[in-house]
């Protein structure tokens, strides 16, 4: 607010006074000018120089020329783009990359939620803390890690779960290389890796409602579930809903690291996304060209749900991210 | 809150039978969610100890059978992964110092209220949050700029993150303007008022900020795939990923023991035997800053 009102204030200046002006600050702010200049020089190189590379979606680069060649490639136009959406894999990755994250949105949204109001409920201290501290453990695991574990322990032949399946009569289900597993196996790994870290911020946001509501609703005769129905949940709603609308806007974007950990030509049907498809047509193919439009139009959609997400949440939750 | 000195069962014992089945349910789930996150590090721990036989055998579900430290041997044997340790070492330590010092280079001009490119500037910055140029683009300036193949590739492309500077932006803007100013009139330097009074008055937000990055710096797979082509620049996560997603093989092929005692320490124990080596150093650290964690995702959550 107040920046807003000094801007209104500021009268109309002259060419000349503006210069003025800058030079001034220029000499006030010099110091934070010279301690902001390397940061200013990585963004300018390593975020917005690889923006101004995606000129090349619409042009036919050619490899060999270094960094003068995405500029100076023949002009095409929406060749790429057309290409992508005329071949069979646009609507495939599409859906893939869309459901993928739908699903872990879904199934993994919900569980912190759950397992927050669950563990403020505990009195203990100790164990609620260890509790904590033991379930977001998995979240520092790299993804190497916790995908080679899961490879493992699905092993048709020594994995665990297997020999759990065999134990019992059942026969080997060779998971890695099932498409009707793939989702499933992601979202499983995915929650079990989040679910702790992402419940802090729910248990943060229980243990600010304050205790004196809780002994009024006490003295009403209110039961715990009451307590949780009627007090807390609505109490995180605003976080809840903020957190639920912003990653709606991250849907279409969804992580290249499991995905190409886990996935095999087995189950590209169901495993591969877009991400992924960029990198094999880009980095293993070489079509730069080809894979900068996809991811182009990867970014340009991920990017408009975000405004979108971010329009609704400031309309209805009255918080936003900008 | 409960006293301390009150039995645990006397409050549960005097409740309605409502929210006794509520209390049952509510310990139910967390056990079974702090089961559910155990188990796999205590079944992965055990194999990696437990006798080959045993292993072989599917016999070992909880506990160890036997006793069989071999399987640690081979690999601790193995020069590569006392190479790709170093490198790991390497990145993490480099990498992480690199990110403080360029998080509070950005952060503590964006939090000057006086910074008359403030606007601007924060700008700049989260616009990359939500936008970006993609794999490809990135890829051709980074190894434009010669980094394939070079150490630098794993320090330099990932300098900074956006959200970051914001969580470290926040807690500098909550300290009083009023040191600031004084320490201005005083005649010290941006520099001056940076290390000696905004960092020290921002410590637990620092301590949470070098856990993120010192993890994703530890974890990092993607840039090593990209732009690391030698294996004796390659860290732990790409050897990982050789030996517990591709094949085991090299590591006993190297050891140079006899087929028999290779077949004895099964691909599944190696495997298991490089997960505990290569997550324990996380692990380790976790528990430390637990009570800076809370406060550290609170801060990223809440705008301003």
């Amino acid at each position: 607010m107040s920046v807003l009102t000094k801007s209104a204030a500021k009268p109309k200046l002259s060419k000349e006074e503006k210069k003025r002006l800058f030079r001034k600050n220029i000499r006030r702010d010099k110091y934070l000018i010279l301690m902001f200049l390397p940061v200013l020089i990585y963004y300018l190189i390593f975020s917005y120089l690889p923006m101004t590379g995606l000129v090349m979606a619409f042009q036919d680069f050619i490899p060999g020329k270094g960094l003068a060649g995405i500029y100076t490639g023949e002009w095409v136009g929406l060749k790429w783009f057309k290409q992508f959406f005329d071949s069979v894999f646009a609507w495939k990755l599409i859906r893939n990359t869309f459901l993928l994250s739908f699903y872990s949105l879904i199934f993994g949204f919900p569980i912190p939620i759950l397992f927050a109001v669950c563990i403020t409920q505990l009195k203990n201290k100790v164990i609620q803390r260890s509790a904590q501290v033991i379930t977001y453990l998995p979240y520092f695991i790299s993804t190497v890690v916790v995908v080679g574990m899961m490879t493992n322990f699905l092993s048709p032949s020594t994995g665990i779960i297997n020999q759990i399946i065999m134990m019992c009569g059942g026969k080997a289900i060779n998971f890695m290389s099932d498409p009707s597993w793939f989702r499933r196996l992601y979202v499983i790994s995915g929650s079990w890796q989040t679910f702790g870290f992402n419940s802090i911020i729910f248990v943060a946001a229980i243990m600010g409602i304050s205790p004196d509501l809780y002994e009024a609703m006490r003295i009403d005769g209110a039961s715990k579930r009451q307590q949780v129905w009627y007090l807390e949940l609505p109490m995180i709603k605003s976080t809840i809903l903020l957190l639920l609308i912003m990653s709606l806007g991250n849907i279409l974007s969804v992580g290249f690291e499991k995905v190409y950990l886990m996935y095999n030509t087995a189950v590209y049907e169901t495993g591969d996304v877009i991400s992924t498809y960029v990198y094999r047509q880009g980095i293993e193919n070489k079509n730069y060209s080809y894979a900068t439009a996809v991811g182009l139009f990867n970014s340009a959609v991920g990017f408009a749900l975000v405004c979108i997400s971010n329009w609704f949440s400031r309309k209805f939750s009255g918080s936003s991210i900008w | 809150m409960m006293k301390e000195k009150q039995p645990a069962f006397a409050e549960f014992r005097n409740e309605g039978i409502g929210d006794k089945i509520f209390d049952i349910c509510v310990w139910i789930l967390v056990a079974v969610a702090v089961c559910a996150t155990l188990y796999p590090f205590l079944y992965v721990t055990s194999i990696s100890f437990s006798d080959g036989m045993a292993v072989a055998k599917g016999e070992v579900m909880f506990l160890p059978k036997g006793w069989d430290l071999d399987a640690y041997k081979m690999v601790l044997q193995y020069q590569q992964i006392w190479v790709s340790y170093g490198n790991t070492f390497l990145y993490t330590i480099v990498g992480t110092i690199f990110n403080i010092v360029f998080t509070c280079l950005a952060a503590y001009p964006l939090s000057r209220r006086q910074f008359f490119m403030r606007k601007k500037m924060n700008f700049l910055l989260a616009f990359t949050m939500y936008f970006s140029g993609g794999l490809i683009p990135t890829y051709m300036v980074v190894t434009g700029l010669g980094f394939y193949n070079s150490r630098w590739a794993m320090i330099i492309p990932t300098l900074l993150s956006a959200y970051n500077v914001m969580i470290c932006r926040s807690a500098m803007e909550s300290i009083p303007e009023d040191l600031f100013e004084n320490a201005n009139l005083e005649g010290a330097n941006d520099f001056y008022i940076l290390c000696r009074i905004a960092v020290p008055l921002i410590k637990p937000t620092l301590a949470v900020l070098t856990l993120y990055y010192a993890v994703a710096r530890y974890n990092d797979f993607f840039n090593a795939m990209l732009y690391l082509g030698k294996p004796e620049l390659q860290p732990l996560q790409m050897f990982l990923r050789r030996i517990l997603i591709i094949s085991s093989s090299e590591i006993m092929q190297a050891s140079g023991t006899t087929a028999a005692a290779a077949a004895a320490q099964s691909t599944l124990k190696i495997r298991y035997v490089c997960i505990v080596l290569s997550t324990v150093p996380i692990l380790c650290i976790c528990p430390f800053i637990q009570k800076y964690l809370v406060k550290g995702t609170m801060l990223g959550a809440v705008k301003e």
